[in-house]
């Protein structure tokens, strides 16, 4: 029986580096050679997404938005704590989490030789559906998004970044997914494209019944689709609301209008979004 | 808004076959859209073909063996290169498995999709084994009018059983030297061509496991090419029948019912370590 919330993170924990490095057995390699550092990417974050949400995550470059969705799309183990989709937990029910969700990552990962409905069909395949599916369903979403027929029998490396972007996103929507993880979608986007995403990204919500948690570092972009935001630095969620809640916390009395997301997150996280991050290094004892 | 419990995941529609063929697809595809590279391959393989054949051309011309002998030796080199052809086809299209991924951007998402692991590799396998029939084959055709062979006494039933039946074995072999790619993304595949170069070495293809030192020839026994060598050159020189082949076709059931599902567990094992230290993103 699978449970109505579709996503509940508890504690997660995500730490790179730090193990025993074997090759420091072989003689040529003890000296000189020093051990990868342990580096705390995700800390203890925890969140919950409702039905039919869109969520945000708001954080740098190196603030740990992507090692936290590779951990929702079951391609990384967390070190601790729990995430649950729809009640499935992802490392023990990977299957089923898999059949649930679907991703759209900044760079559109296509096999570039193929061409767009070649790329569709094998996708729309491995997530079970038929040749006949994946061909009647593909003309009208890529259509929507601005794709024309002749585009997507050209093989993915002809498309620009933006065309390659909108095949990406008809690729997750093919296979139904209950929860859309998007992860930065509409960087290096031209502006066209990425109005055409963002529209398609609160269609898929009102249409498809979709809930959504979209990572970015474009606070636009936040306040244009997010129901509730959470901000994410050196790991950790330092604040979560809709943005309106956000803007009250640093508000002191001036008019909330006047107070840009920009300013929040700086306020409360004491960097800018454009700055990268380094990951945290593990102290020995802390 | 309908109830969580009423939504139909697409991968429950659909059966384990299906999931699998799709990756023979995808490899279809990719095989027409890279034909420049086949064709390069191919042409690799009838040069090393004949390269490797007109060597005991050579041997007779210089009185070293008799005609009949030349003729056997050329059979016998002929068969090494064409069966080698193939089993490198094979080793090649499985064990790179990730390493391709990789290259293309793909891992991420192919390794996400609600496919077991498990068909993943069959798919794989069996356009491995698709793709080298065609290209050996293909080898084959051109190279033979090269020599003047006389297949007459050949046994061709024997020969296809054998390759059959040792290409669940190599598929075996070539599953596990795959992990190599998840383990290690930057020498990994590196790693699975140092495979295919032992299994070249010990198992006979250009020469008689016999000529081997003593302590290599050890190793021959537990190389499936070796039996698979021996089982088509009995066929096809000696037109040796199924039945005769018995004991080689024992032995590779035995090594493709114990190679194939060690394949497939080494590699999910290994596919969760690589879950635990982030390396099976695109970079490694």
């Amino acid at each position: 029986m699978l449970d109505e919330l579709p996503l509940r993170a508890a504690g997660v924990a995500k730490t790179f580096g730090g193990g025993f490095d074997y090759g420091r057995l072989l003689p040529w390699r003890r000296d000189g050679h020093a051990p990868e550092p342990p580096r705390r990417v995700v800390d203890d974050v925890s969140f919950e997404i409702r039905r039919r949400e869109i969520f945000g995550v708001i954080g740098a470059n190196g603030s740990g938005k992507s090692t936290l969705i590779r951990i929702i799309s079951t391609l990384l183990l967390p070190d601790a704590g729990e995430v649950r989709i729809f009640g499935l937990d992802v490392v023990r029910d990977t299957m089923r989490v898999r059949a649930l969700i679907n991703r759209v990552s900044a760079d559109p990962s296509f096999f570039r030789n193929m061409n767009a409905l070649e790329n569709l069909l094998f996708f729309g395949k491995v997530y079970g559906l038929s040749g006949r599916d994946v061909r009647e369903q593909s003309p009208r979403v890529l259509a929507r998004l601005g794709l024309d027929w002749e585009q997507a029998l050209e093989p993915m490396s002809h498309l620009s970044r933006g065309q390659q972007q909108k095949v990406a996103v008809a690729r997750a929507l093919l296979t139904s997914p209950v929860l859309m993880l998007l992860d930065e979608p509409t960087t290096g986007l031209d502006p066209r494209s990425k109005r055409d995403v963002q529209s398609f990204v609160r269609e898929v919500r009102e249409e498809h019944d979709a809930t959504i948690l979209l990572t970015t570092h474009d606070m636009e972009e936040a306040e244009l689709l997010c129901d509730r935001i959470a901000f994410l630095s050196g790991g950790r969620i330092v604040a979560e609301g809709t943005p309106v809640e956000l803007r009250r916390t640093i508000a002191a009395g001036r008019p909330l209008d006047e107070i840009t997301m920009e300013t929040v997150f700086m306020e409360l996280t004491g960097r800018s979004v454009e700055e990268d991050e380094e990951p945290r290094e593990v102290l020995a004892h802390g | 808004m309908v109830s969580i419990a009423e939504h139909t995941p697409a991968p429950g529609r659909a059966g384990g076959g299906r999931l699998a063929w799709a990756f023979v697809e995808r490899q279809t595809n990719l095989w027409k859209r890279y034909w420049a590279w086949e064709l390069v391959w191919l042409m690799y393989g009838v040069v090393n073909t004949l390269a490797i054949t007109f060597i005991a051309k050579q041997v007779g011309n210089e009185g070293a063996a008799s005609s009949i002998n030349v003729s056997k030796l050329i059979l016998f080199l002929l068969i090494g290169t064409l069966v080698w052809a193939y089993l490198s086809a094979v080793l090649d299209d499985i064990s790179l498995v990730v390493t391709w991924e990789r290259w293309e951007g793909t891992i991420e998402h192919t390794l996400m999709a609600p496919v077991p692991r498990a068909l993943h590799l069959i798919g794989m396998s069996v356009f491995g084994v698709l793709h080298a029939v065609v290209r050996t084959l293909l080898i084959f055709a051109i190279a033979v009018p090269f020599f003047s062979i006389d297949f007459g006494g050949a046994n061709w039933l024997t020969a296809a059983v054998v390759l059959a039946a040792g290409s669940f074995s190599i598929a075996g072999l070539a599953i596990l030297a795959g992990v190599l790619p998840l383990l290690y993304p930057e020498r990994g595949a590196q790693m699975s061509f140092m495979v295919q170069a032992l299994v070249l070495l010990v198992s006979g293809v250009y020469y008689q496991v016999s000529v081997l030192p003593g302590w290599l020839q050890v190793f021959s026994y537990v190389s499936p090419a070796t039996y698979i060598l021996d089982g088509i050159r009995g066929g096809i020189i000696d037109g040796k029948s199924v039945a005769d082949t018995w004991r080689t076709l024992a032995a590779l059931g035995v090594f493709g019912t114990v190679l194939i599902p060690l394949g497939i567990v080494t590699f999910m094992v290994a596919e969760q370590w690589a879950k635990k230290t982030g390396k099976l993103k695109r970079q490694g």
